[in-house]
């Protein structure tokens, strides 16, 4: 069944690939996928959007240019690395020019949103940004009937809380992945299975220095995380969600952890370098510093999933509120959401795809940067696992259940965060 | 075709407005001056010093916690946060402050001598060859010579293979990412800015000062004491005012060449991070005093006759 959809939804796009390839400024939504985007496009006032304004039902006419805030990695033109192109034939068939600004962390990319508008069109916003431009009215409601593919996003991704608030859509998921431990296969032949190895000061003085740690204050939901798990006493339910004593207890953790660190990582850039040149051997990163260590071949790392869990980001496609080129947005939603496209991303940006339609491709057919089995390997279709990571989101002095408003809010992380480095 | 012929000879008794205006303003000496100087005088006015007072009156406001929106009330509420909490703030204003007079007297040390050189020893081609070399590092990106010390300090770097070579292993572990990197970038970094004005300061001793200094029985080391350092000592502390002051306000070099964090960074985090603008404004104000202190200082000294 899902083979067959994305089977036929990779042959719309080849016909349609060919047929815009003389130039013509369609957006490709309205000459994606036949019969049901028209259909649903039409009843677009049955979807769950309960906003007053009613949302457009059609994408209009692209407006010849898009400028996406994003995630290095969300948006390639083949420059990077030449399998792996989606921006371009988006431009050659919407008639979006587009330009991207990478931010380096969530905060990056909201003052961003904040301070340009009628600048950026949209955001890959991570769950920590997302609630934040949601509630200052940064970014505008969508009619996911606009995006053919919506339907094949899995479906603990189709409205979740990090994008989707009573019932409105803020946008589209795009993909999700965990923080993982990175480690060294040299300087760690054996394979590290607890986050107490970048916590524990027992076990870290056999590499003291060698340690790298997020520098962004979300990273103290990671020690929370293990402080869940090690300190039960502590009642550590949410690790965004944390009280005055959880938080204290978090933030000692890594204090204690600071003189270990040889240096934090706020660029991915820069947790590259040190893991290739030798001043980190361990530590929490991405799946795509993984697969850049590993493809420059300088060193090898290894990557897991420590048995206390782990903190991760699931990733939304958002338009600005203040968009100068919204149909352009619209239309680079719905072509980002396309198996295809989400093949490539999801191998580029090494993560599980939000639609679970471009699995077959990815187990099967994998591009430089996948490998068979993708899906499964990232569990991109497995709700327990998704379940299993806490997702970077605002903590707020709402804790969101009966303790009330007794949780610590992110302007004080952002405070403790400052002290922790300041060591 | 008229404004050819409007200076003729002819035309002088019925003056154009153009003319009659030129003529006012050359009765008019200081105005003549004034109108030229408005621009400039008017931009650093308005644009820097506006934008100063605005930055020093956000200091007494606040962020509510909820909205994140900037309250508009009078309030010492930032800086009493940065008093109560010495253990981040005042341990960040106390690095910078060592690391910036530690990369201050080892440039003067450093610079001495080579400006010394220029002024006094070197030939004239010589010193033309000395003043491009000491120049010629101002031409490359600031970026690119931070990222090549680290290149060069880093943990397996360009120095540590040295060593290694020689059968001295571990200097890349003494580097690495470390407050001692940060002041060897900065020494590197800031070293023109202290040579240029202690050349210039050196260069306006006249000989006949150390020609009197010898005749009077005065050796090399007592001229050097008594007459060379007390006459150099303004264009010193004028140089010292550049590597001080840049040191203090940089948030670069730290980020990307040590592990720790200066008054910079904080500001930075503050408005990046945490869109806190009144505290990084209230922060802002610790350089501030302190390069008022530090100038208030140099001034006392006559550095400003150097400049």
């Amino acid at each position: 069944m899902k083979v067959r959809k994305a089977a036929a939804a990779l042959a719309t796009v080849a016909i349609v690939a060919g047929a815009c390839s003389s130039g013509a400024t369609t957006a490709p939504p309205t000459t994606g996928p036949s019969g049901t985007s028209g259909a649903t496009a039409s009843t677009g006032a049955g979807s769950p959007t309960a906003s007053a304004v009613p949302l457009p039902t059609a994408i209009g006419p692209g407006e010849g240019a898009l400028n996406l805030v994003i995630w290095p990695g969300y948006a390639e033109n083949g420059s990077n690395q030449k399998d792996y192109d989606w921006v371009t034939p988006f431009e050659q068939q919407s008639g979006c020019k587009v330009t991207t600004k990478t931010a380096d962390t969530s905060d990056d990319m909201y003052n961003l949103m904040v301070q340009g508008h009628g600048q950026w069109d949209g955001v890959s916003a991570s769950g920590d940004a997302s609630n934040r431009l949601i509630d200052a009215g940064e970014v505008a409601p969508i009619n996911v009937d606009l995006i053919p593919d919506f339907k094949n996003i899995s479906p603990f991704l189709q409205s979740p809380p990090h994008n989707t608030v009573n019932g409105v859509h803020y946008g589209v998921s795009l993909g999700w992945g965990a923080n993982l431990l990175l480690y060294n296969k040299k300087a760690f032949p054996t394979q590290p299975l607890s986050w107490g190895s970048v916590f524990d000061t027992a076990q870290m003085d056999a590499y003291k220095g060698k340690v790298t740690a997020y520098q962004g204050p979300i990273y103290i939901a990671d020690a929370a995380l293990y402080l869940a798990d090690k300190k039960p006493e502590l009642g550590i339910t949410d690790p965004y969600e944390l009280t005055q004593d959880q938080f204290n207890a978090a933030v000692d953790l890594l204090k204690a952890q600071h003189p270990y660190v040889g240096k934090y990582w706020a660029s991915y850039t820069d947790e590259i370098d040190n893991f290739e040149n030798g001043t980190t051997t361990i530590g929490t990163g991405w799946q795509y510093q993984v697969n850049t260590i590993n493809a420059d071949k300088k060193v090898e790392v290894g990557s897991l999933i420590p048995t206390e869990g782990a903190t991760g980001w699931a990733d939304t496609w958002m338009l600005s509120a203040y968009a100068p080129h919204p149909n352009c947005m619209l239309a680079w939603m719905a072509w980002a959401l396309k198996p295809d496209v989400q093949k490539q991303s999801a191998e580029y940006f090494g993560e599980a795809p939000a639609n679970v339609a471009a699995c077959p491709q990815l187990d099967t057919n994998p591009g430089p940067y996948g490998f068979k089995d993708f899906c499964t390997l990232f569990g991109a279709t497995n709700e327990s696992f998704y379940n299993h990571i806490s997702f970077w989101k605002t903590p707020r002095a709402d804790c969101g259940d009966s303790r009330g408003t007794t949780c610590v809010p992110y302007k004080d992380w952002v405070d403790a965060y400052t002290a922790i480095l300041a060591g | 075709m008229s404004a050819i012929s409007a200076p003729g000879p002819q035309a002088a008794p019925a003056a154009s407005p153009r003319r009659r205006l030129l003529g006012w303003f050359a009765r008019h000496r200081r105005l003549q001056l004034g109108t030229l100087l408005a621009l400039p005088v008017g931009w650093l006015g308005v644009v820097y010093f506006g934008a100063l007072i605005l930055l020093l009156l956000s200091a007494f406001w606040v962020v509510d916690p909820v909205t994140g929106q900037i309250v508009r009330d009078w309030t010492l509420a930032n800086f009493q946060k940065i008093i109560t909490h010495p253990d981040p703030y005042l341990v960040i204003v106390a690095r910078t402050v060592v690391i910036a007079a530690l990369v201050t007297v080892s440039d003067a040390v450093i610079a001495f001598p080579i400006a010394y050189f220029m002024a006094r020893v070197a030939s004239r081609r010589t010193r033309n060859i000395l003043a491009v070399a000491v120049l010629i590092p101002l031409w490359a990106s600031y970026l690119v010579r931070v990222y090549s010390w680290r290149l060069i300090l880093s943990q397996n770097g360009l120095l540590d293979w040295f060593f290694t070579q020689l059968g001295i292993p571990g200097v890349g572990d003494i580097f690495g990412y470390s407050d001692l990197s940060m002041t060897v970038v900065f020494v590197y970094l800031w070293l023109p800015y202290m040579i240029l004005p202690i050349w210039a300061g050196l260069e306006r001793i006249p000989d006949s000062f150390l020609e009197a200094s010898a005749d009077l029985g005065g050796r090399p080391l007592m001229t050097f004491r008594r007459v060379v350092l007390p006459l150099a000592m303004p264009a010193l502390v004028a140089g010292s005012i550049f590597t001080f002051s840049l040191t203090l306000g940089d948030y670069i070099v730290p980020q990307l060449v040590s592990n720790t964090q200066f008054i910079g960074n904080v500001i930075f985090s503050q408005l990046g991070v945490a869109g806190d603008i009144p505290f990084a404004a209230a922060f802002a104000v610790i350089p501030i005093v302190i390069m008022g202190i530090y100038l208030y200082a140099a001034s006392r000294v006559g550095a400003f006759e150097a400049l």
